[in-house]
């Protein structure tokens, strides 16, 4: 029972990591190749507070907060520079995060933190915990997008001048959505300190930016439904497949790949395309 | 005297980021790509150098060969790769190449094992006494002086000849070039040989420096060879050239000065965020 509820755990806890870059990169139309780096943000703040002996359901708080403070900062950066400017400022804050922790011995440097403790109720009230932030955020991306606030993200997704020239705050909501998808990022991180109960920095490198951005491509940017199933499935790939586990970067780097250069849109994409082959029929 | 040995080590790391660089903003300019991929060719290119050197070949025909042969890779990257994603919106073409690179790098790790390779005798270490108590090995000159050389015959090619006036152009305006007549897959053919070789070369030369070869050394230059070109104003050569420069003494002088504060890395992603606020549209670019 209990590695079912790990698996579990890993899984919730990726699609909501996933799913809060979704929020940015799919509906808003922000890349961010530097994810990671707001999800090592909530791990280390969690981590400290619950070693000071707070409850993590509340110290998750403060992980989000500071998460999405940072957010905030690269947010204001996203609104100077665009597209692969933008791409390549926000690979910068990864490794600007990395390469800062490493060097602070009050957060354990290049060793990092362990002996993270355990949640009350241990490991299955770490899986309702997570099982409840994902469905409230999931819950979230299906509010935002079915509001006002989801068709102004689309809009500066598909045509930032158009959505200007048509009174869109477009700077407002470009900062709204990084604090958001960066708050819950927050989250992410400080469920996946205590599911692990080890962070380093190299727990957040780029690597992991990456592996996140795949999630939501192969999922199908923007699509709530095939990104949850995405981040399921590749989070847990490497449980599935044992043997895949020393192959776990080439398969992830091979299905980047091959899902841009065959099917850009994912598995969404994929979904919405056969389904309507059979409604033609 | 310490800050004359920072800046030379600077310039040589410096050199080595403009070969990386350039073979970048020589795509970019042409495409809109950031070919990250790029680094592993550059990886790629190492890897020939020290195989053949080690099978007994001269250190000039092996990176010679190398050159060659990565070149021809790049096109093939381009044809395979690039070439069926450039309708598309450039995060997609983005997107792949990490996706490219990343598996590259585990292709490398598998066939040649995770724990890298050297120079059985490496080649080019004697050490030459420049000024007074001050030496630098042969393998650090010959980096500085191909990279002047190789970036000095590349823009001879790119103001003089028939083939350089076609690069321009099309880099200006693929359609008008096009219609004036010019072969546009054969100068992104070109492109991309020539960009592949010059990787190739920074990596037969860092293979030199640090007689060692690893799968994952394309790594740290693949996302600083981004910042580099991004600096430099994507698209600007003359940018880039002095962005490389600028960044390698940067990094020398930090990680004396910041080093307990922050890695190279970071220093050298502080510097380019730092920028791009003051000028989002790089160094040496106008608005």
């Amino acid at each position: 029972m209990s590695y079912e509820i790990a698996v579990l755990t890993s899984m919730s806890i990726a699609i909501l990591f996933a799913l809060s870059l979704n929020l940015i990169t799919g509906f808003c139309g922000q890349v961010s190749l530097g994810h990671a780096a707001f999800y090592g943000i909530g791990a280390y703040v969690a981590a400290m507070l619950t070693k000071a002996d707070l409850a993590l359901p509340i110290a998750l708080i403060p992980a989000a907060v500071m998460a999405g403070l940072v957010g905030v900062l690269v947010g204001i950066a996203s609104l100077r520079v665009r597209h692969d400017f933008l791409a390549i400022t926000t690979m910068g804050v990864g490794f600007l995060f990395v390469g800062i922790v490493r060097k602070q011995d009050a957060l354990g440097g290049e060793i990092g933190i362990s002996g993270i403790p355990s949640v009350a109720f241990g490991r299955p009230g770490l899986l309702l915990l997570a099982l409840v932030c994902m469905v409230l955020f999931i819950l979230l991306s299906i509010y935002i997008r079915r509001s006002w606030l989801g068709f102004a993200f689309e809009s500066i997704s598909d045509d930032e001048d158009t959505a200007r020239t048509f009174g869109i705050d477009v700077s407002k909501f470009k900062l709204l959505a990084f604090v958001v998808g960066t708050a819950g990022a927050g989250i992410a991180g400080g469920l996946y300190a205590h599911h692990i109960r080890f962070i380093g920095p190299d727990s957040f490198g780029f690597v992991e930016s990456i592996t996140v951005l795949a999630m939501v491509i192969v999922g199908g940017i923007g699509s709530i439904a095939g990104v949850a199933v995405a981040a399921a499935v590749l989070a847990t790939l490497p449980l599935w497949l044992q043997f895949v586990d020393d192959y776990k970067l080439l398969i992830y780097g091979s299905l980047i790949f091959i899902t841009m250069r065959f099917a850009p849109t994912g598995i969404a994409g994929i979904v919405h395309t056969l389904w309507q082959k059979r409604q033609a029929k | 005297m310490l800050a004359i040995e920072l800046v030379i080590q600077g310039i040589v790391q410096g050199a080595i980021y403009a070969l990386i660089a350039l073979g970048l903003v020589l795509v970019y300019g042409l495409l809109r790509i950031l070919h990250v991929a790029h680094a592993a060719l550059y990886t790629l290119g190492a890897y020939i150098g020290v195989i053949i050197v080690n099978q007994g070949g001269h250190i000039i025909f092996a990176t010679a060969v190398a050159m060659v042969a990565v070149g021809f890779v790049g096109i093939g990257v381009y044809r395979f790769a690039y070439k069926p994603l450039l309708d598309k919106p450039p995060l997609i073409a983005l997107i792949a190449s990490i996706g490219l690179f990343i598996a590259a790098e585990e292709i490398y790790r598998i066939i040649f094992g995770a724990y890298g390779m050297s120079f059985a005798q490496p080649p080019l270490q004697q050490q030459i006494e420049l000024f007074k108590g001050f030496h630098l090995s042969t393998a650090r000159i010959s980096v500085v002086i191909l990279s002047i050389l190789f970036i000095g015959v590349l823009g001879w090619l790119a103001a003089s000849t028939r083939t350089g006036i076609a690069w321009r152009a099309t880099v200006s305006d693929a359609g008008m070039a096009a219609s004036f007549g010019v072969n546009i897959e054969k100068v992104r053919y070109i492109n991309f040989f020539i960009g592949s070789a010059l990787a190739a070369l920074a990596g037969v030369m860092v293979a030199l420096l640090n007689n060692l070869v690893e799968p994952t050394m394309g790594a740290v230059p693949a996302y600083k060879a981004l910042a580099i070109i991004v600096l430099g104003g994507l698209g600007s050569v003359r940018g880039t050239l002095v962005a490389s420069i600028a960044l390698g003494i940067i990094e020398s002088f930090g990680t004396i000065y910041l080093g307990h504060v922050m890695d190279r890395d970071a220093i050298a992603f502080t510097f380019l965020i730092i920028v791009l606020m003051i000028r989002p549209q790089g160094l040496l670019t106008r608005r």
